[in-house]
């Protein structure tokens, strides 16, 4: 019996239409955007002025904050401008226009594929290494990871949780470079290991990678310490509480962090970053993007360079189809539909998913029936449906007593409504008010 | 039989009666029944204009305040502060009448559609999500939460424009509107003499060319009006012009010179050389003024942007 989480989820049609592709990398188009909000936290602050000439690597734009991330270039070339681009959320904001000129890098990366095991680098100067490459977690949240690395006083760490389940239909980016760079993955684990100083590791898969699964437990072997257990296949198990339950059974308390679980949890494709920017000297400027789609003519797993316009993978893809209704940013789940096909791929895009009309169309509402569908569906054992009911009233008190704060924004619940009811649209809205309401207080 | 269910029934409700009345003498708790007269004249529309939870609440505020400064019950105006002050014995302060305004004329004519929303009709909702349906991030997304937030039926959307318009009879200035705006469109302004009053019908802060093309109707901060102001009313800001209504003196030369027609005037009489039906409604300014200055206006932006990225760069 395989183990998942054990409130709610729901399994939607898997769809990974890419899975088995080899990674492709393209080459950089001619000109990258380069936003400084990348990631969760204070904007990035640009190092660069118009004129400048950049290397593939070169550092743009220093973290903002405490919660924040260098930003590095990812092509050679001239800064053009500084100035607003619109990115994946909707608005316009500062951004690095760069123009490529050749393909130059830094001379400190080291650019060879051989594999590269020993460390000889203390824990803290590995978080300093994650910190300087601009590390963000890699699954969709952004969140910068040498934040993570540094438990708060009093807590710590005891086991470090690889999130390889790809829990989101579509997407196969993370099940590619599993494929393709498994030893690399293995080795940048024992190098978080080394960085919260703890000697265990799960790296939680879904049992619809059988490939994946088979490929890693093989490799780990050789590496004392981290076990490949393969998970149910459960949406959203790719949440950080869902799966530090699923995995070692542990709830994380409302409004805690999964520290105080002992877990700290990373995604595969930060495992490997981590791995690239401190065994190679290689920054975070490039990552790895899906595109799929029903009607897609070649849904394939790329190597982008960020600042990349998702158009230019598109073209590489097969061209937009005709019948496209929406340009999903991310997954189907969680994803966000794009305003334009020029925003630029950022840390932060694990996935460009293009619908078709009749996919994207959203069904008219209904009333509430009561069924009690979406509550059973909640991974974090919340009423949906009176969530909704507060935000439509307004009632901010009773939405925090009944926890709106603790909603992961996962959609479950929207996509078991019978009722097509809005769920989701308006508990985001509550729980961003409610959120400011608590922050408020706290100051 | 009957008798004696009579009298043990009259002897409960007997003595609950004098308990019943020892307790609330007992337990009183004094209310200036000023406040209970004061309430009779307030409006009741408990809109939260004036501030206070409700028509009870600014009540209570009026009676226990020392003098009515700064208490001002924007639905009844100066008749209801008068009536206020009439039962208290205080001065009623005066407050200029003041009206919700909407600061956005980006009709669907001149914001041209660059996508379509298909989630939740609520202004609030789409705005966490995205910027809108056209080019421009700031304008107004016409979903009419000020619509639904309106207690007295004073704002409406406009099916042709798609954009609000206030209706200035029914507008109480409660504030309800401003607060329902998330992209902070809705501003209230002194109503003016005559109900005139001239106002920059934009607040898009991008740069004068990304803004003009969004919306032809934009501001782009050209700073024509601040220079022709005579009065120095105009301040021009992030982009955007803004007048500020206690320095306007409403002699309406900014909005001549305005090159993309975003300062507005309402209900002025018809200037003699263009003459425009004059509505209650949003009057664009006479087309010729807007004609001439248009090779203009390109250039000026330029520099404008110019000097902006200089100061970043500091």
């Amino acid at each position: 019996m395989l183990r998942t989480f054990r409130i709610g989820g729901i399994h939607p049609p898997e769809n990974k239409l890419s899975a088995g592709k080899k990674i492709t990398a393209l080459a950089a188009p001619k000109q990258v955007i380069i936003p400084l909000s990348q990631h969760i936290g204070a904007p990035a602050q640009a190092v660069v002025k118009k004129g400048d000439p950049v290397k593939v690597g070169t550092l743009v734009a220093k973290a903002g904050g405490f919660v924040s991330a260098n930003i590095h270039s990812s092509v050679s070339g001239k800064v053009n401008k500084i100035d607003n681009a619109l990115d994946a959320s909707g608005y316009k904001r500062p951004a690095i226009y760069i123009d490529v000129e050749g393909d130059e890098w830094e001379e400190t990366i080291d650019r060879s594929d051989a594999l590269v095991k020993d460390c000889t680098l203390s824990s803290k100067e590995i978080v300093d290494k994650i910190a300087a490459a601009g590390i963000v977690g890699l699954g969709g949240a952004t969140f910068p990871t040498q934040v993570k690395l540094l438990p708060p006083p009093g807590s710590k760490a005891e086991i470090i949780i690889i999130n390889a389940v790809e829990c989101e239909p579509y997407l196969t980016s993370d099940h590619s470079l599993m494929m393709e760079k498994g030893e690399q993955i293995l080795v940048g684990v024992t190098l978080l290991m080394k960085a919260v100083n703890v000697n265990k590791a799960v790296i939680g898969i879904e049992n619809n990678k059988p490939d994946a699964i088979a490929h890693l437990t093989k490799l780990a072997t050789a590496y004392p310490g981290i076990e490949i257990m393969p998970l149910k296949v459960q949406y959203p198990q790719g949440g950080e509480k869902q799966l530090i339950d699923a995995v070692i059974r542990r709830q994380v308390k409302s409004g805690a962090l999964p520290i105080s679980a002992g877990a700290v949890v990373q995604n595969v494709g930060t495992a490997y970053a981590v791995y690239e920017a401190v065994q190679k000297n290689k920054p975070l400027f490039e990552r790895v993007v899906t595109v799929t789609g029903k009607a897609v003519a070649n849904p394939s797993n790329f190597l982008v360079r960020m600042g990349t316009p998702i158009n230019t993978l598109i073209e590489a893809a097969g061209g937009i189809p005709e019948n496209t209704g929406k340009i999903i940013g991310g997954g189907p789940m969680m994803g966000k539909a794009l305003v334009s096909a020029e925003v630029p791929v950022t840390k932060g895009s694990s996935g460009v998913l293009l619908l078709t009309k009749e996919e994207s169309v959203r069904k008219p509402m209904q009333d509430c029936i009561r069924c009690a569908k979406c509550v059973n569906a909640c991974p974090m054992g919340l009423n949906p449906a009176f969530l909704m009911k507060f935000t439509v009233y307004k009632d901010w008190e009773k939405a925090e007593a009944n926890y709106i704060q603790d909603c992961i924004e996962c959609g479950s619940c929207s996509y078991t409504c019978p009722a097509n009811r809005p769920l989701l649209d308006q508990i985001r809205l509550g729980k961003g008010k409610v959120m400011g309401i608590i922050r408020a207080r706290k100051s | 039989m009957i008798l004696i269910a009579v009298i043990s029934l009259g002897a409960i409700g007997a003595i609950g009666a004098v308990f019943l009345y020892a307790a609330s003498k007992k337990f009183e708790v004094y209310e200036d029944p000023r406040i209970a007269q004061v309430q009779e004249v307030l409006p009741g529309a408990n809109c939260g204009g004036c501030g206070y939870p409700g028509c009870g609440g600014f009540a209570t505020a009026c009676v226990k305040a020392d003098t009515l400064d700064g208490l001002l019950c924007p639905v009844g105006g100066a008749p209801v502060m008068g009536k206020v002050a009439a039962i208290l014995g205080k001065e009623a302060a005066s407050a200029e009448p003041m009206v919700a305004v909407v600061r956005c004329n980006g009709t669907c004519a001149a914001r041209p559609r660059t996508n379509r929303y298909d989630g939740v009709k609520s202004c609030a909702i789409a705005s966490t999500l995205y910027g809108g349906e056209t080019g421009c991030s700031f304008g107004c997304l016409g979903y009419g939460d000020c619509v639904a937030a309106c207690n007295f039926d004073a704002i409406h959307v406009n099916p042709d424009t798609g954009l609000p318009e206030v209706d200035e009879d029914k507008c109480t200035s409660c504030g309800a509107c401003v607060k329902a705006c998330p992209k902070n469109i809705i501003e209230l302004r002194k109503k003016g003499p005559k109900s005139r009053r001239i106002f920059v019908s934009c607040v898009n802060k991008d740069k004068g060319a990304v803004a003009r093309k969004a919306c032809a109707n934009a501001c782009i901060g050209c700073g024509k009006c601040a220079k022709e102001c005579p009065f120095g009313a105009i301040t021009v800001e992030n982009n955007v012009a803004y007048i500020d209504y206690t320095k306007c003196r409403m002699c309406r030369k900014c909005v001549a010179v305005c090159p993309t027609g975003a300062i507005h005037e309402l209900n002025f009489p018809p200037r003699k050389e263009a003459a425009p039906a004059v509505s209650a409604a949003p009057v664009k300014p006479a087309v010729a003024p807007k004609a001439e200055a248009k090779p203009e206006a390109p250039q000026t932006a330029a520099s404008q942007v110019e000097t902006k990225e200089e100061t970043n760069q500091k």
